[in-house]
């Protein structure tokens, strides 16, 4: 319980410092909202009314604190390029964002722990070698590239999807999924990459302890001493390994949306700040490092959970 | 002392395709096969050939020029962001280890938050502040890798802060100066030389994803990444263009990412 409160603090705390830095970044570049709103048609007395109107009168914590109740409140300003309400504009792409990123983190989970586990049983020798340098590789490989490759060899030779046309999850859920599928292939390969490689010597390292080479001595199989201690006792570091993962896969989604024209937040972040449009970007720039921020403070309260003995004694780093 | 072990079979494989990758680069800085901006139509699309290794793009361009070129601008930016951003850290690192105290507790905080920002993000961000072109790729860049280099090196520092040999040398009247650069940082560099490779090729992808997003490196100055948005509208036209550009990306970063593994194995002690 006295954890949980110490988490929910540093949670809080580290989310209000980022979006303190945030608001006041973009309130020093942005200059005149109403001047960028009102454009050609601004004179000094609608300016002046619409300084009035947003309120831009008032002291810089003061606009801060308003700022943040529009997060709980959901009023978070008017996008300056679409006249539209921030929220409104933001939450339909964030769902698209958040369902591709899934669909990679499942990808990434469902073939790398498999593939780490069998690396790791086989270390050593000529196809470990192989295995490894194979790995590196492709951990070497940047997501929109492989976005290209996928793009050419899926959309363009085999004609699998038609890249450009992203159907959208209101017209056709199916045929969403399906285009979305590429997209998450080329952010989960390199990241499988990596699981593979932390799996590997993570795993590694506890085989070489006391109570494996006992359990094996005693007669019992690689597989199972693998599966029911192994992998157990190096599920802490895995963890936090994967809300990292989590953590980038969204913030690689900015870009492989891009590649394959998916219209999700990261399409509206480019778009936003190549037209200055501040409120916008300020908010998704907020909603990411939530993410972040979430998916560490998730990782440490489930480690909790698999291992009590962190409970003893301070944080676990 | 410990002692002298095999070199890692991959620090081998990593130093000798860095070292081609470079000698390459530095290549392109003084000759280049063809004009890299230069337009040709006869030789519009044309395939991977003798005359032309990597082929042509729809205007006729040598591509293996480009990518000469573009390597050499992705790889400039990725060093000096390393450099800078590495060293910055590095120093932030050492003296907040070494120290300790509150100012070790201020930075420490401001490090979570900055962690807090996917790193692609920040950088976008702080480019769109500035401004693109590659000086303040080369800034943006820089800013958002002190707090990795600084989280590493604080904890490197601050485990030899009270080795023995730190303790004689401050008995014997050193300055916390000379203890840091002479005693501390050379029993810390196993642990920072891998650092610097990982943010080498975090800085490559930073930059490529960046100038393929449009806000990094504009025209004149071609990057590898600027060079792979171009490369798409020509995707079914000229294949080669994206798959050439694209795998010196992945040969860079695969030949820095092979010495820095070679390196922690060497380390660890598993060959």
């Amino acid at each position: 319980m006295r954890y949980t409160v110490k988490k929910l603090t540093a949670f809080l705390f580290t989310m209000v410092v980022v979006s303190l830095l945030t608001f006041i970044a973009f309130d020093l570049i942005s200059g005149d909202p109403a001047q960028a709103m009102l454009g050609t048609e601004a004179t000094p007395e609608k300016l002046a009314a619409l300084r009035e109107q947003l309120g831009l009168n008032q002291p810089l914590l003061v606009r801060y604190g308003q700022w943040l109740a529009g997060f709980f409140t959901g009023n978070l300003g008017t996008s300056y390029s679409y006249k539209l309400p921030v929220g409104q504009l933001i939450a339909p792409k964030l769902g698209l964002t958040l369902c591709l990123s899934f669909l990679a983190f499942v990808l990434t989970v469902i073939v790398s722990i498999p593939l780490g586990m069998w690396s790791a049983r086989h270390a050593g020798g000529r196809a470990d070698a192989l295995f490894t340098t194979l790995n590196q590789f492709f951990m070497a490989v940047p997501p929109f590239f492989t976005g290209l490759l996928f793009t050419w060899v899926f959309s363009l030779m085999l004609g699998w999807f038609v890249h450009g046309k992203f159907p959208g999850f209101g017209q056709d859920a199916v045929g969403s999924l399906w285009y979305l599928l590429f997209p998450a292939m080329a952010l989960a390969l390199p990241r499988i990459a990596m699981t593979v490689r932390m799996l590997r010597s993570t795993i590694l390292s506890e085989m070489n302890k006391d109570y494996v080479r006992t359990a094996i001595s005693r007669g019992n199989d690689w597989g199972m001493v693998l599966r029911r201690h192994v992998l157990k006792n190096s599920l802490v570091p895995v963890v936090t390994f994967l809300a990292q993962t989590m953590a980038e896969i969204v913030a690689g989604s900015i870009v492989v949306e891009q590649v394959f024209a998916v219209p999700g937040l990261g399409r509206l972040l480019m778009a936003s700040i190549s037209n200055r449009d501040y409120p916008v970007v300020q908010v998704i720039v907020v909603i990411l490092a939530l993410w972040v921020v979430l998916a560490g403070t998730l990782a440490d309260v489930i480690n909790r959970r698999i291992d009590p003995r962190l409970n003893l004694g301070g944080d676990a780093q | 002392m410990k002692k002298r072990m095999n070199r890692s079979p991959y620090l081998t494989a990593g130093l000798i395709l860095t070292g081609v990758m470079a000698a390459l680069i530095l290549l392109g800085f003084f000759w280049t096969p063809y004009d890299p901006t230069a337009i040709s139509g006869s030789a519009k699309l044309s395939a991977p050939s003798f005359a032309h290794l990597m082929g042509t793009d729809n205007f006729g361009r040598d591509i293996f020029s480009r990518v000469l070129k573009g390597a050499g601008t992705t790889a400039v930016i990725a060093l000096s962001t390393v450099l800078l951003g590495g060293g910055i850290g590095v120093l932030v690192g050492a003296l907040t280890g070494y120290f300790g105290g509150i100012v070790d507790e201020v930075l420490m905080r401001l490090n979570d938050a900055l962690n807090a920002f996917p790193s692609v993000l920040l950088a976008l961000v702080i480019v769109s502040v500035l401004g693109s072109g590659k000086y303040n790729v080369v800034i943006a860049l820089s800013i958002v890798f002190v707090p990795s280099f600084a989280r590493v090196s604080r904890t490197a520092f601050a485990a030899l802060r009270d080795a023995n040999y730190v303790k004689s040398a401050r008995l014997m009247g050193a300055s916390s100066l000379r203890i840091l650069a002479v005693q501390i940082l050379p029993n810390t560099l196993h642990v920072l030389l891998p650092a610097f490779t990982i943010g080498f090729n975090n800085a490559v992808l930073a930059e490529a994803s960046m100038s393929y997003l449009g806000i990094g490196v504009k025209p004149p100055d071609a990057s590898l990444g600027y060079m792979l948005s171009e490369s798409q509208s020509m995707l079914s036209a000229a294949p080669w263009y994206a798959l050439c550009t694209g795998m010196t990306i992945v040969l860079l970063i695969f030949g820095v990412g092979l010495i820095g593994e070679g390196m922690n194995r060497q380390n660890k002690g598993v060959g």
